[in-house]
């Protein structure tokens, strides 16, 4: 799968990239498609997998928060969000019919004041993990992550980090991508300028 | 067997029939007379054909993959499906171009070199046909009446977006089950000139330029080097019969004839059926004159002059 997407937290924010390019095969049909979907105020969902899965398992969980929100007046969490979204995925994975859908999932918890980072993949395995990177990017970014990121990374330093990932892929992948980021903390979420990676 | 069958059947209990009463509702008329589908008894209100037939065998899917080279490219498979084709659309500031070779090949067999590629939904609504012939026949027909349902429910005309996306949730719903289709849905909304790709994968996406079938790349490389927002409407039709002329001459499987739309605020208009080859004989040509009456007007004529360029 040619994909690729990156998370990034730090004590008071989320950082979640992807890639933005969608086609079969060795043809890119599209490379402005945005694959972070916010699910909820102060939660994002960096998604990849098999096509046609993925939108529509995006939109259902979309819309179950939606209807969370309504019916309870308050927005579900990142922790037990994550818990929904595995579930839904662990559910399928037994079902005739699985949702092939691998993500990240960004948010901020605005009662605890933490920021929260998971990583799931279709079989239901969920990881709560400070850097992540999905698809592609694994290979070539990871490392640089494990060296460049610590626990009291501030703003500009994931900006910074996050662009050296970006580079990265750039220079190592034989794929071209081109990136769209969003921030996430305790106001909700922002799109994120990622600038000279277009 | 038939316990089986049953079991897997998710229908809800009142609506499951014998086969005895599945064409008449005399039993169930509350279920064909109420609610959206209300004189549409086969239809069910999710968009599902109601009594579909299927294979009968426990996994349609690997049954369609071991007789046919639909899904497995299976080509020991007695059954050749339609393949083959090129099938182009591009927005631009004069509307969209829809521009379809007519070629359906089985297998190396040209099967037809007369195939309407281009599925007029309604007056302003195109769908293009790639991958199964009869599933995009089939399916964008269906979508066409779901199209009048949504006219004649909300006296207004349904969105490009809202038809691809019933399209899109149709095909999503029998995913794995052997549906091959890649198909453009083009039309003019109230947000004007608007093109979705949706494929049998479930993909669906909004864009400005597309080609599908396996000529696609070909027609690619003359549709991207040529574009620009601002082409006006004889460019872009000009660039839409191109492309599709450069596909059937490099993609064995893409030919016959070119089939070109032009959708404007108005509807779709049919441009014309024109032969591929001679086509590509008749721009050989131009490109041969033009370049001679370049290097004439360069003064020196010649060869070398030509290879300075």
């Amino acid at each position: 799968m040619t994909e690729c997407s990156f998370g990034i937290t730090g004590k008071d924010f989320v950082l979640l990239a992807s890639d933005q390019s969608a086609g079969r095969s060795i043809i890119k049909m599209k490379s402005d498609e945005n694959k972070i979907r916010q699910l909820s105020p102060s939660l994002c969902m960096a998604y990849g997998g098999e096509p046609g899965d993925t939108e529509n398992f995006v939109d259902f969980v979309e819309r179950n928060l939606r209807l969370y929100q309504i019916r309870h007046n308050i927005e579900l969490a990142p922790a037990p969000a994550s818990a929904y979204i595995r579930r839904i995925l662990a559910e399928a994975i037994r079902s005739r019919r699985p949702y092939v859908v691998s993500l990240l999932l960004g948010g901020y918890d605005k009662i605890k004041d933490e920021s929260h980072l998971y990583w799931m993949d279709p079989y239901g395995t969920k990881v709560k993990v400070p850097y992540t990177a999905n698809g592609l990017g694994i290979y070539v970014a990871l490392s640089t992550m494990d060296k460049y990121w610590y626990p009291d990374i501030t703003r500009e330093e994931a900006g910074q980090l996050l662009k050296r990932c970006i580079d990265e892929v750039k220079l190592r992948l034989a794929y071209q991508f081109s990136f769209n980021a969003v921030e996430i903390d305790k106001d909700g979420v922002r799109e994120y300028k990622l600038d000279g990676s277009a | 067997m038939e316990s089986l069958v049953a079991s897997l059947n998710s229908r809800p209990p009142h609506l499951l029939h014998d086969n005895a009463e599945e064409n008449e509702y005399e039993g169930d008329a509350s279920l064909a007379q109420w609610g959206s589908s209300g004189g549409f008894g086969n239809l069910m209100g999710n968009g599902v054909v109601r009594g579909m037939e299927m294979p009968r065998v426990p996994d349609p899917t690997a049954f369609l993959s071991h007789h046919t080279d639909s899904i497995s490219s299976n080509s020991q498979a007695k059954i050749k499906l339609a393949h083959g084709t090129t099938t182009l659309a591009f927005r631009f500031r004069g509307g969209i171009i829809v521009s379809v070779d007519s070629r359906a090949s089985a297998g190396s067999y040209i099967a037809s070199g007369t195939v309407k590629k281009v599925i007029e939904i309604n007056k302003y609504l195109l769908g293009t046909m790639a991958g199964g012939a009869a599933d995009c026949q089939y399916w964008e027909t269906y979508l066409g009446m779901q199209c009048r349902m949504h006219e004649l429910r909300n006296k207004e005309r349904i969105s490009v977006a809202a038809a691809s996306k019933i399209l899109a949730n149709i095909v999503y719903e029998y995913k794995g089950r052997g549906l091959s289709m890649g198909t453009m849905i083009c039309g003019w909304d109230k947000t004007g000139p608007a093109l979705f790709y949706v494929d049998s994968d479930g993909t669906r996406l909004k864009g400005d330029i597309f080609s599908v079938g396996s000529g696609s790349t070909f027609a690619y490389g003359v549709l991207d080097q040529g574009y620009h927002w601002d082409l006006t409407d004889e460019e872009a039709q000009e660039l839409g019969r191109r492309s599709i002329v450069a596909a059937g001459h490099r993609d064995g499987y893409s030919g016959n004839t070119n089939n070109l739309y032009h959708v404007r605020e108005n509807g779709w208009e049919f441009l014309g059926n024109l032969d591929i080859s001679d086509l590509w004989y008749k721009y050989e040509e131009e490109k041969k004159t033009a370049r001679k009456e370049k290097s004439e007007a360069a003064g020196t004529g010649g060869v070398e002059s030509m290879q300075v360029e």
